[in-house]
């Protein structure tokens, strides 16, 4: 990415974290440190909570959302109740996942990112979660073979009855489907 | 002593609970039928709005959380005002919702939030139920079953509902990293104490543990297990080293990650990480006499044995531990 193409993704980074609440404390970062030492994948992830913003400053976002980094995050919110300058870190990194899937950053090796597209079709589809769907979705899509070592899990699990084969849709999927439908649409005005 | 008090709030178990995780469902239904409180399921309920969900369309995500409100807000009765408890944040109307998964509670009482201070948020979300032939007028106040247990049935009450006090029993109390977080409303943030309370008053000895706020790894067993073993590891081997024999859990992913996973934590962590690992709700009902089917105890993927100084089997609960292990 050149400097203006980062300096537009910055920008709309920016202005969409600064519409969140409390979201423009993130100017008042002092680099202390606390969300990486707070967070407990920080040590997993290529940049750090604190590297992300000095990386906004310095203009290399394009290099967190290449990296491994908003995936890791598990949204435990520990980096924000403990930020002392109140920045809703949880909140930045979430904005980050969604502008990377939006600009394309997202790769199929995101496999935390895969497990949420997994995640948002089966709710989309029967307005509720359908977990052995899920992590057959999840598996199909990022490494197929790796199903095979779910299946003692799965035996146990259904020894117990703790599988349902048949997903639930609710009653009114098409109402919630028109809710959803112009959510968008107020979004794309 | 007086009759139980009689009280129906609306309820929203949460999609894991339907099946992988219906113990949690079965014995929070068990222990609230015990104490008087009515929870009567949300009718068509749909996702919270999950971490998942948020992390690919927030507005969408805040359409399936204001959903689940905007239901609630229709089916239930305001609380009966002798019965809820002065000067707790209702908002306008009084309705409230209790829930159980600390993803789901953490979901849906920022939704609340959010729906509340931010104008123009609620203007479009509205817009959007509208369009789904339904409305919300901001009325709903999200509970947590836990703080629904220690600040409005409280010590009180449920010490006298004691039966089978879990005395000798070593519980690490793990509420998980959502319940107090972001807000601190109704835990501390960073050492809740809501679980440590009620496991004691059931007669548990609370060991001393440090990580009870801290992240089991959620989704990240799954995506990333060496991350995610590495978090679940710590938490169990942290509990077994502050003498715990029991892990109480408060989150079906929690419980999932810990219960499930044990052999793979300790060959790579090369400690033995395996415990016997109970939801609160099934700690509870134990402690009132109730029996293993009422706790779904069978669904446990961790075996559960009497504290070791105590042999005695005898009893309700060790007719109820017997049956598990048929």
């Amino acid at each position: 990415m050149d400097k203006a193409e980062v300096r537009k993704l910055s920008a709309e980074f920016l202005g969409r974290v600064y519409s969140l609440p409390h979201g423009k404390k993130i100017n008042d970062c002092l680099q202390c440190g606390t969300c990486s030492a707070s967070c407990p994948t920080s040590s997993a992830m290529e940049y750090s909570p604190r590297e992300i913003i000095a990386a906004l400053r310095a203009g290399m976002l394009d290099r967190v959302l290449l990296s491994n980094t908003v995936w890791f995050c598990t949204s435990c919110y520990s980096c924000t109740v403990r930020c002392p300058a109140g920045i809703p870190l949880t909140d930045v990194m979430y904005e980050l996942k969604r502008l990377g899937v939006k600009r394309g950053f997202y790769k199929p090796h995101d496999t935390t990112a895969a497990m949420a597209h997994a995640f948002v079709n089966s709710v989309n589809q029967h307005g509720r979660n359908h977990e052995p769907e899920l992590v057959r979705n999840y598996y199909l899509h990022t490494k197929p073979f790796k199903i095979l070592g779910q299946i003692p899990l799965a035996c146990r699990l259904w020894q117990r009855g703790r599988i349902a084969l048949r997903a639930h849709n609710i009653k009114n999927l098409g109402g919630l489907r028109k809710m959803m439908a112009a959510i968008e649409e107020s979004e794309g005005k | 002593m007086s009759a139980p008090r009689k009280r129906t709030c609306s309820y929203f178990p949460g999609c894991s609970l339907m099946a992988t995780n219906r113990a949690y469902d079965i014995s929070c239904r068990s222990v609230a039928r015990t104490l008087g409180l009515e929870l009567a399921e949300l009718d068509d309920w749909n996702c919270c709005g999950a971490t998942a969900y948020i992390a690919i369309n927030e507005k969408q995500s805040f359409v399936l959380s204001a959903r689940n409100l905007a239901l609630a807000e229709a089916q239930s009765a305001p609380p009966h005002p002798t019965l809820s408890p002065p000067g707790r944040g209702q908002g306008e109307g009084g309705h409230e919702l209790i829930v159980i998964c600390n993803g789901c509670y953490v979901t849906l009482h920022k939704a609340e939030k959010y729906l509340a201070e931010d104008a123009s948020l609620r203007q479009q979300v509205q817009g959007a139920l509208r369009a789904g032939g339904m409305d919300y007028r901001n009325s709903v106040h999200v509970r947590h079953f836990l703080d629904v247990m220690v600040r409005d049935v409280g010590e009180e009450e449920i010490r006298r509902r004691v039966k089978q006090p879990l005395s000798g029993w070593k519980v690490a109390p793990y509420p998980g990293c959502q319940i107090g977080r972001p807000f601190g409303e109704i835990d501390d943030p960073e050492f809740p104490t809501l679980l440590d309370r009620l496991l004691t008053w059931l007669g548990a000895e609370v060991v001393p543990f440090g990580l009870k706020a801290k992240c089991c790894g959620g989704m990240m067993m799954t995506t990333q297990p060496a991350v995610g073993r590495n978090l679940s590891g710590k938490i169990l081997t942290t509990a077994k080293d502050a003498g715990a024999e029991y892990v109480a859990t408060a989150c079906p992913l929690c419980h999932i990650n810990l219960e499930a996973y044990q052999n793979d934590i300790s060959a790579a962590l090369g400690a033995d990480c395996h415990i016997s690992v109970l939801y609160f709700t099934q700690l509870m009902g134990l402690a009132f006499g109730l029996d293993a089917k009422e706790l779904a105890l069978a669904d446990n993927l961790t075996p559960l044995t009497l504290p070791s100084p105590q042999g005695g089997e005898g009893g309700v609960r060790g007719a109820a531990l017997a049956e598990t292990r048929g």
